[in-house]
């Protein structure tokens, strides 16, 4: 697969391309996603990942932090619905997915920069499509640059200073 | 606090990870990271010098943390942690990051994007090493009964293994009897063995076997637990007979009036009675009544077999039974299902008297079979002169099923020597290439090629009773392309023969629901590594064994069903298991009481504690999902290695190039409490 050049998608990437935050699921997106590599399917080094038990602990706190850190986009894969192996946690996701969507949706930010998607662990295939589907979405949408999108409609807050608030 | 030294470990992986990502630039650099007290890249960490490297780094420059940039976690993550323990580290401070299966095996094409990925990836496995804290696996005995489900020949395999090495085994079978397809067919390839005569005598020792509890007509309804300690919940349906009164004599099912197509062990092509016992060589020998085909049970009136019955077996009252069986292990070997030739109309299935499936071949062959083992047409009494086997029925088709069935080139060949010793029939065996891979597989092919059978290459197109030419008229004419003389042929035959699929069985998904495991896109039951690790499953303590993890012959399934042995062996013969440390933890102090957690887990692991008011997670039923920990509201559940602080830290460290640096995270103030 060839080198992409963002810019024809969208102007505004400069030298740099989409950056997505990943939330695999142990069992089944992320070994979907190892066995994309095991079978040299190639994709774009956009996706970042990283690995969870299950979509169920995806926090939706977690999806902010990346944003605000820089991300473009976040996407969240699980197993397919009724192959959790939880039972249950992707329905979970399901559900907080949605308000994340629709919170941050109020704030400006693009719901298709959050996304969902299944895979099981012998879908390498689906994984690397859900990835390059994901990258021309957000290399059309452009750099999400919180900072001017939604920090300056936030109230800034200061941080609070040394103060330890540990979460668990 | 002591200052933390991180040790950062990057693999070439030879030229797997070396080839794409320029390592030892990506080594200089983690190098300059914060906390980073040496940074290193080497050819195979997982050599055993490169474990030595960890280990030595470890002990001479104190580290307390540990990062590999590697392969996947899946791949060797215990090995370094491992190494980790050898050198005094506790291993869960040991962190990966997969910059080979996630990135230069997938980035091959821009080999600087997968440098940089690289980077952010190990930059992240640094910030969150950094968040790690030592854990320790909680030990815990293990049950020494397994559970086999599924009594074809796989789950025979292992059921005797098992017993034979002296641990209890359950063997729950859903039909009546055990022996699987193999119990119908006639003779097997390559050597054409008898197959119930080298399968009887393994029913037969199941069946008697002190160390074997035989459960057929019986279902598993549920399991809990975990490795180790599963408690099933079995339905042991009611057979209608009191099987410590029966001694099998038969008397009742000849004397029974109802005849029933047996569409399970005849498949389809001879009959059994409403009480039944499926075939002759049947393990239990009891037999069992089909209630819905039962006259009593419909009308209220016969009770022929009660009446006939020498020793008042008969039970009408008879209820289904519920186990609770409290196992350590558990071994899925549910077998196949026949592809449904309904599903290609073209081929005349179930239209075309004279079409039939493998299995019904099988049966027909078989001098048990209901035509005594004749090769006969559907009228019963008439020889074929002229015979078709066609390949690939719903198999190697992408409207059906894309995969090779890889059984069924080699029962065709055994059809085409079958037919040959039985009529003075021609054969024509339609093939899209011929698979006899394995020992002894070829010979068999040359044989049968001696043997006169003609082979024919092309998928046929369509098989038609619609007569066009001089000598087609009463036959079934088989239109194809044959491809080596790409001409069309029509060849009219007597009999065609469709080598159907096998297929994973209907309710593979349920079942897999069921015990926790996974599902390929075929639908056959996911190993926990399809090169190495073919017999375990994602779920700790459940194997899979035989042709419910893919087609396959006899030998293979009899090897994995060994091998499925082998491994509850090792885990019996250990005593215990360790179980990772991966648990929530809820911080009492500082829970509401909400209860929010307490539906929300799929366990029932949390339990809401009245005095004093808080929620506390059941180390024992906890799996560690997450879910409880992420939907807290007061943020007070722990989530052991996969806490708060070490995902966001990860975060961070992902995005360390594109952070836009001066907006750290603002954790929210706690409330004022007075
Ligand atoms: C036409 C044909 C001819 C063949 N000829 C040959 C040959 O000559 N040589 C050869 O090597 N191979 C041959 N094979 C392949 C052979 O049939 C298989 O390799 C073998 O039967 C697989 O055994 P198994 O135990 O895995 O599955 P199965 O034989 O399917 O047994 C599975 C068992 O599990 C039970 N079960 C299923 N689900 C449940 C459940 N949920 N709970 C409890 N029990 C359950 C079933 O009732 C069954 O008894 C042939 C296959 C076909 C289709």
């Amino acid at each position: 697969m060839p080198k992409q050049d963002y810019s024809e998608l969208n102007p505004l990437w400069g030298d740099r391309g989409p950056v997505i935050v990943g939330f695999l699921c142990n069992w089944c997106s992320y070994r979907a996603a190892d066995l994309a590599g095991t079978s040299r399917f190639g994709y774009p080094a956009t996706l970042r990942d990283i690995r969870i038990m299950c979509t169920g602990r995806f926090d939706p706190t977690f999806a902010i932090k990346a944003l605000r850190d820089g991300a473009d986009g976040i996407l969240i894969m699980g197993c397919h619905p009724g192959q959790c192996h939880y039972q249950e946690g992707n329905y979970k996701a399901m559900r907080r997915v949605a308000l994340l969507r629709r919170t941050l949706a109020q704030l400006g930010v693009h719901p298709d920069r959050i996304q969902l998607a299944w895979a099981s662990a012998a879908e390498g295939t689906t994984f690397t499509q859900t990835v390059m589907r994901m990258t021309e979405t957000i290399a059309k949408l452009g750099p999400l640059q919180w900072r001017d999108t939604v920090s300056d409609l936030a109230p800034r807050t200061p941080a609070p200073e040394a103060e330890e608030v540990s979460h668990g | 606090m002591t200052e933390e030294k991180v040790g950062v470990y990057i693999c070439h992986c030879g030229n797997n990870i070396a080839g794409t990502i320029d390592v030892e630039a990506v080594s200089e650099w983690a190098a300059t990271l914060p906390h980073v007290a040496v940074a290193r890249d080497y050819r195979f960490m997982c050599s055993s010098l490169g474990q030595e490297l960890v280990e030595q780094d470890i002990k001479e420059l104190g580290l307390t943390r540990v990062v590999v940039a590697a392969c996947s976690p899946h791949m060797h993550e215990p090995t370094f942690r491992k190494a980790c323990e050898r050198a005094g580290l506790n291993p869960y401070l040991m962190e990966m990051a997969n910059i080979r299966e996630h990135a230069s095996w997938v980035h091959q094409h821009d080999k600087e994007a997968a440098t940089e990925k690289a980077k952010a990836l190990i930059s992240g496995a640094v910030k969150r090493a950094l968040e790690l804290s030592p854990l320790e696996p909680s030990r815990v005995p293990i049950q020494e009964a397994t559970l086999v489900v599924g009594g074809g020949i796989a789950g025979i395999t292992t059921a005797l293994e098992i017993a034979d090495a002296g641990h209890p085994v359950y063997l729950v079978e859903r039909e009546p009897s055990i022996g699987g397809h193999m119990a119908q067919l006639d003779k097997t390839f390559p050597t054409l063995d008898c197959s119930s005569c080298i399968l009887t005598p393994k029913m037969f020792d199941t069946g008697n076997h002190p160390n074997i509890t035989l459960l057929s007509y019986s279902e598993v309804e549920e399991v809990s637990g975990y490795v180790g300690n599963f408690t099933v919940r079995v339905r042991k349906k009611a057979r209608k007979v009191n099987t410590d009164l029966c001694t099998g004599c038969g008397e009742c099912w000849s004397r029974c009036p109802a005849k029933v197509v047996d569409t399970v062990y005849e498949a389809g092509l001879g009959y059994r009675t409403a009480i039944y016992r499926p075939f002759p060589q049947a393990v239990p020998k009891y037999p069992v009544i089909d209630v819905e085909n039962c006259i009593y049970f419909q009308k209220g009136t016969c009770k022929a077999c009660e009446k006939f019955c020498p020793t008042g077996a008969i039970d009408f009252e008879q209820e289904d039974e519920i186990l609770e069986l409290e196992v350590g292990n558990i071994v899925l070997a549910t077998g196949y299902d026949l592809f449904d030739a309904r599903r290609i109309p073209q081929y005349g299935y179930g239209r075309l008297a004279n079409v039939f499936t493998s299995l019904e071949f099988e049966r027909m062959v078989n001098a048990a079979g209901p035509t005594g083992g004749k090769v006969v047409l559907r009228d019963g009494v008439t020889e074929p002169q002229s015979v078709a086997i066609i390949h690939c029925v719903g198999s190697r088709d992408k409207n059906y099923n894309p995969y090779c069935s890889a059984t069924c080139c080699m029962a065709a060949l055994k059809f085409g020597h079958l037919v040959k010793e039985k009529t003075d029939a021609e054969v024509y065996s339609f093939y899209i290439d011929v698979r006899a891979a394995f020992k002894d597989y070829e010979e068999f092919y040359n044989r049968v090629l001696e043997e006169g059978v003609h082979f024919v290459r092309g998928r046929v197109a369509e098989v038609t009773d619609a007569a066009r030419q001089p000598g087609e008229e009463g036959k079934l004419i088989v239109q194809v392309e044959d491809t080596l003389i790409g001409k069309q042929r029509r060849i009219p035959v007597d009999m065609v023969i469709l080598m159907a699929a096998m297929e994973p069985r209907a309710d593979a998904e349920e079942i897999a629901h069921l015990f926790g495991v996974g599902c390929s896109a075929a639908g056959f039951f996911t190993e926990r590594h399809p090169k190495l690790d073919p017999i375990a499953t994602m779920s700790d303590g459940i194997f899979i064994a035989g042709a419910c993890q893919g087609p396959k012959d006899i030998p293979a399934t009899v090897g994995q069903g060994a091998a499925a042995a082998a491994r509850v062996l090792t885990l019996i013969s250990q005593g215990e298991v360790e179980i990772e440390p991966v648990r929530a933890i809820i911080d009492e102090e500082r829970c509401s009481g909400c209860r929010i957690c307490n539906n929300l887990c799929p366990y029932g692991a949390i339990d809401y504690i009245e005095d004093p008011g808080v929620s506390r997670v059941n180390p024992a039923l906890c799996k560690g999902c997450g879910t409880c920990v992420a939907a807290c509201p007061s943020q007070v559940i722990t989530g052991q290695h996969f806490t708060f602080e070490s995902i966001m830290s990860q975060i961070e460290g992902l995005l360390y190039d594109v952070s836009n640096g001066h907006e750290t995270y603002a954790e929210p103030a706690p409330l004022e409490t007075a």
